[in-house]
């Protein structure tokens, strides 16, 4: 009897199982079929790969107003796992015809010919963006493999509440950020002025493109790596020196025990990008209208450079059958009045169009005590300077966390470690055979 | 749940002349128990507390937010969490019942009839078994896209079908649960193969069976590389995939904490619910292993 309810209920699985698979299977193969024929007739069905929360919302617009080209979201998991995702896929053959690309990514996927060059479809837009953000989807060639969506220039989040109450002032300079350091940990040994984080290299190469680093460029056919020049080295001596020192913390962001120095006021400031207040109202909710932004701290007074952090654009898959309006969507997703301001409200993002920046007039509900939030983000990232990434960022940033890890474990030299970052990347490319300018 | 078990036993009436024997196995089980039981705790501490509470409030301080964690989660993107619990449903009940089925029929095949090619058959998987399957997806999904199978739900569940370690215990079951002399009284009878393999082995199996279901239900509800790499489309993800969406936001996004930390719990009940009413074909496998050897 027990076998035999048993065996019905497996029988009743079973059949469920291949009834809901057999018709995902037959389902399936008719999507691309229809877009490959829709060219003459019926509408271009494209897959977009995004973490942005709620692009879906934003797509329905446009869908709406484009009967002809249907634009289906699919919401990926972000960072570095995405990019690799959307290589594997396109090496197989089948990636979404659009696909969310972080700038320091975007060259990989070039390196690999997994996007398409857009520079007719983009001829227009191109005065929408600054210099420096267009330059990371050109690459520095005459090609455009991305449309740019958000951009992270980076500034310093501080808590005005605290520096008061330790008797700082807003640090122009790094000497000036060096010298608070010591004074607020010496008045409170479990308070630190900020920390130094081994897990985000994204964050490092922001302060290095601060300082002037070019890690990598393109002289005629071969690749120039320099992630070891003297302004990367400059800056990680500065901070391990400091570590050293025992003056600035090395525990990673965006991990519990971060959120909770946040929450608990143990951190009094945080070098970031224009996305700050997403994180921090999320994660230290008890800082609401304590932090304030001001510009990064200069290498020499009187300068006035900041860096990028993060950021990303949209890019078109090469082996897309419907790259035109593909690239149509792109443009007007980020380039279109109506899409920034649906990516401002809906997606929380910091559009890298001028029009789009533009739009961001009210001050984040965190930081409501400085009214003047985006007018402060927008001179200070007019200020910013980026640098052209390789084709294989995620080598170098790998370098990054297992020896900034070990550095800040062993408070040991962290010029090293940005050597160690050097010939790791040197020997990867070496091994992928790109061709190497001495 | 292991631990309280032991002590039960002890407590019966028959005098146990060896006590301090038993301190060790039970010391021994209890560390196990809290080990398992420890990260759990924490999830269903954890899942009640609200955003602010959830890294302000100390470590095992029960929070208040547990209803609005629910709230939220239900709402995120409307209910995309009850579709990717589907998902994991049909992806794990569809997949071990169907590799249970193969594993099954191939583990009897190879214990009671005796062909050429079968030790062959037997060490190859034997040799699968030493090949994890995480090295297997990238290929995987690089076979199933030249079969225009990728970002399917194929894809997710046809791997996971034939699964040689399974095969390897439903022979090593078949061979000692069917005792040869039954299955040549049937053919003496006159019943045909299937009709004593339905018939006379699938009984004497079931418990082996029962096994290999609950092992292939729990290792493809928690499978997290294969579906991240198969499937791009989020509406046929499953649980572990879609959950790490809401973590891994991009740089400039927070993570989710209090909807990923209430959402595994939800994914947890599922899997305590199936072991306690599979609890008792559990027993009889325990208790037929011990009569027979």
């Amino acid at each position: 009897m027990r076998v035999n309810r048993l065996a019905v209920a497996a029988a009743a699985i079973l059949t469920a199982t291949l009834a809901t698979a057999c018709s995902g299977g037959s389902e399936e193969p008719s999507v691309p079929a229809a877009s490959q024929s829709a060219a003459p007739a019926g509408p271009v069905n494209l897959t977009y790969w995004t973490w942005v929360p709620n692009m879906d919302k934003i797509v329905a617009v446009w869908n709406q107003a484009h009967p002809d080209i249907q634009v289906t979201v699919s919401k990926q998991a972000g960072g570095d796992d995405a990019a690799a995702k959307f290589l594997t896929a396109a090496k197989a053959g089948n990636p979404p015809d659009l696909v969310q690309a972080e700038y320091q990514m975007l060259p990989s996927f070039v390196a690999a010919d997994a996007v398409a060059d857009l520079k007719a479809e983009t001829a227009q837009v191109k005065g929408e963006f600054s210099e420096g953000v267009w330059g990371l989807v050109t690459l520095g060639t005459d090609a455009v493999y991305a449309v740019p969506q958000d951009s992270g220039p980076m500034m310093l989040y501080y808590r005005k509440d605290l520096f008061e109450k330790y008797g700082i002032a807003v640090p122009k300079t790094w000497d000036e950020y060096a010298e608070a350091a010591r004074t607020v940990h010496k008045k409170d040994p479990k308070v630190f002025l900020g920390t130094f984080s081994s897990k985000d290299p994204g964050w490092f190469a922001g302060l290095s493109q601060q300082a002037g680093a070019q890690w990598w460029s393109i002289s005629g056919d071969a690749w120039k790596v320099a992630v070891n020049d003297e302004a990367t080295k400059k800056v990680a001596s500065y901070w391990g020196g400091l570590v050293k020192e025992g003056v600035i913390d090395g525990m990673p962001y965006f991990t519990p025990e971060w959120n909770k120095a946040l929450n608990d006021g143990k951190l009094l400031t945080w070098p970031s990008a224009v996305w700050g207040p997403g994180v921090l109202s999320a994660n230290a909710p008890k800082g609401k209208d304590k932090w304030a932004v001001a510009p990064l701290p200069q290498w020499n007074a009187g300068e006035n450079y900041s860096g990028f952090w993060g950021g990303s654009s949209t890019a078109v898959a090469a082996k897309s059958p419907s790259k035109a309006a593909a690239a149509q969507f792109a443009t007007w997703l980020n380039t279109d009045p109506e899409a920034l301001g649906l990516l401002i409200k809906e997606g929380a993002i910091y559009p890298a169009s001028a029009k789009g920046a533009a739009l961001m007039t009210e001050a984040p509900g965190y930081f409501s005590s400085q009214p003047d939030f985006w007018q402060q983000a927008a001179s200070i990232g007019a200020t910013a300077r980026g640098f052209t990434f390789g084709p294989n960022v995620n080598v170098t940033y790998n370098a990054y966390k297992d020896a900034f890890d070990k550095a800040v474990a062993a408070t040991s030299d962290f010029a090293a470690a940005v050597q160690t970052m050097q010939d790791a990347t040197v020997a990867d490319m070496q091994k992928s055979g790109f061709t190497l300018a001495q | 749940m292991a631990a309280a078990a032991l002590p039960g036993t002890r407590g019966h009436a028959r005098p146990s002349p060896r006590r301090p024997v038993g301190i060790v196995p039970t010391a021994v089980l209890v560390l196990g128990a809290i080990y398992t039981l420890f990260p759990v705790s924490w999830v269903v501490v954890a899942a009640t507390k609200s955003k602010a509470e959830l890294f302000s409030t100390s470590t095992f301080a029960p929070g208040t937010g547990l209803l609005s964690n629910l709230a939220d989660l239900f709402a995120y993107r409307d209910g995309v969490f009850w579709l990717w619990l589907l998902n994991t449903a049909l992806y794990a009940g569809g997949g071990a019942v169907l590799s249970t089925a193969v594993s099954t029929i191939s583990g009897y095949a190879l214990a009671k009839y005796s062909f050429p090619g079968r030790n062959l058959i037997f060490n190859l998987l034997i040799g699968g078994i030493l090949v994890p399957s995480v090295v297997l997806a990238i290929p995987q999904y690089l076979l199933f896209s030249k079969a225009g199978l990728a970002d399917t739900y194929w894809s997710v569940l046809l791997p996971q079908i034939l699964h040689p370690y399974s095969i390897y215990l439903a022979r090593i079951y078949a061979q000692a649960a069917i005792p040869a002399s039954l299955l040549e009284a049937g053919r003496l009878d006159g019943a045909g193969e299937w009709r004593l393999f339905r018939r006379v082995a699938l009984p004497l199996l079931t418990p082996g069976m029962v096994t290999i279901f609950l092992f292939q239900f729990v290792a493809i509800w928690n499978n997290f590389l294969l579906p991240f790499i198969m499937l791009g489309d989020d509406h046929k993800f499953p649980l572990t995939v879609g959950l790490y969406t809401l973590l891994a936001a991009g740089a400039n996004q927070p993570s989710l904490y209090n909807l990923i930390i209430t959402g595994t719990m939800l994914s947890l009940i599922p899997l305590i619910a199936l072991f306690l009413t599979m609890q008792r074909y559990w027993r009889t496998d325990l208790s037929g292993g011990a009569v027979k050897s």
